[in-house]
């Protein structure tokens, strides 16, 4: 599990095809890149316990996001539990944000997880093609926040 | 709109009219929640029970919605006295097709206030579904202990 969240040979596999890369260190970076190879999200790492706990901050590169947003924090949480292995994600953030903005987390993050879960489980992920949901284009345009 | 207490999203590797049984069958529900037969004919408005094992019920309510292979509802408590400030609560099963997927979203809403229950179903959830994700897709269950099911106190 903490391989799958760590490396870019399996997050290409289950996140949409992004790339992660992120030195396992407090402090290293945490860098997903776009299957073009351009710089999708960056982050610092905030904990490293492998492979049990794992924060960084998430921060998507649209242009006066982190200005009008703040940052936002991902954490996972790696326990045992039988033969299996309980995974807890969570999104934060350190003011309260739009439900339109956070949509588009609620819409990634279930397919992300369940595309991780059939490929540690079946060898192969799952084949989820979703575009962004339009609520939180909408909401960031009327930020001033630019996308892609 | 008041928010749903619990979601859960997951997207399988199945068709919607599996999953549907699935979520309805005993045979079925028995190999993934813990070993729990629901007990119910799923006519909006009837009884609705999990049976243990041994038999005994451990949870009870009534059917709501009843909308093969789209859209199922029941409200449910659990019957120990741990619960007994607890009032059935509504899940709310709905199932999409999702390019060669299925995406099933559930809801559970309507906890009492200060719910106890809601943190039992909060631990158990997570666990029935990925069970249940994992049987569909692989054919095997896990084998996560009941402990880490059951509510936190």
């Amino acid at each position: 599990m903490w391989q799958a969240l760590t490396s870019a040979e399996f997050s290409q596999k289950y996140f949409f095809g992004n790339s992660v890369a992120i030195e396992q260190r407090v402090g290293g970076a945490f860098i997903v890149r776009t299957p073009d190879g351009s710089l999708h999200i960056s982050g610092e790492v905030f904990e490293c316990d492998p492979p049990r706990k794992l924060t960084h901050t998430f921060n998507v590169n649209w242009p006066a996001l982190i200005e009008k947003l703040g940052p936002t924090l991902v954490s996972y949480e790696i326990e045992p539990a039988g033969n299996a292995v309980k995974l807890t994600m969570t999104e934060s953030h350190d003011r309260p944000i739009d439900d339109d903005i956070l949509s588009g987390g609620r819409q990634g993050w279930p397919a992300i997880l369940s595309s991780l879960k059939s490929l540690l489980e079946t060898g192969t992920a799952l084949d989820v093609k979703m575009a962004p949901p339009q609520r939180m284009l909408d909401a960031l345009k009327r930020l001033g926040i630019g996308t892609p | 709109m008041r928010k749903p207490e619990f979601v859960y999203v997951t997207y399988i590797e199945t068709t919607p009219e599996k999953l549907w049984e699935a979520l309805t069958d005993p045979d079925f529900t028995e190999r993934y929640w813990f070993g729990m037969r629901l007990r119910t004919d799923w006519k909006a408005g009837s009884t609705f029970e999990m049976v243990r094992g041994d038999g005994s019920v451990s949870d009870a309510g009534k059917v709501v919605e009843c909308d093969p292979p789209r859209r199922l509802a029941y409200t449910f408590v659990n019957l120990s006295d741990k619960y007994k400030d607890d009032v059935p609560a509504l899940a709310t099963f709905t199932i999409e097709p999702f390019g060669r997927l299925v995406k099933l979203t559930l809801t559970h809403e309507g906890f009492a206030q200060g719910s106890k229950f809601f943190k039992g179903i909060s631990g158990g959830w997570p666990a029935i579904l990925s069970n249940l994700k994992s049987l569909l897709e692989t054919g095997r269950t896990l084998d996560i202990p009941y402990a880490a099911f059951k509510a936190e106190d």
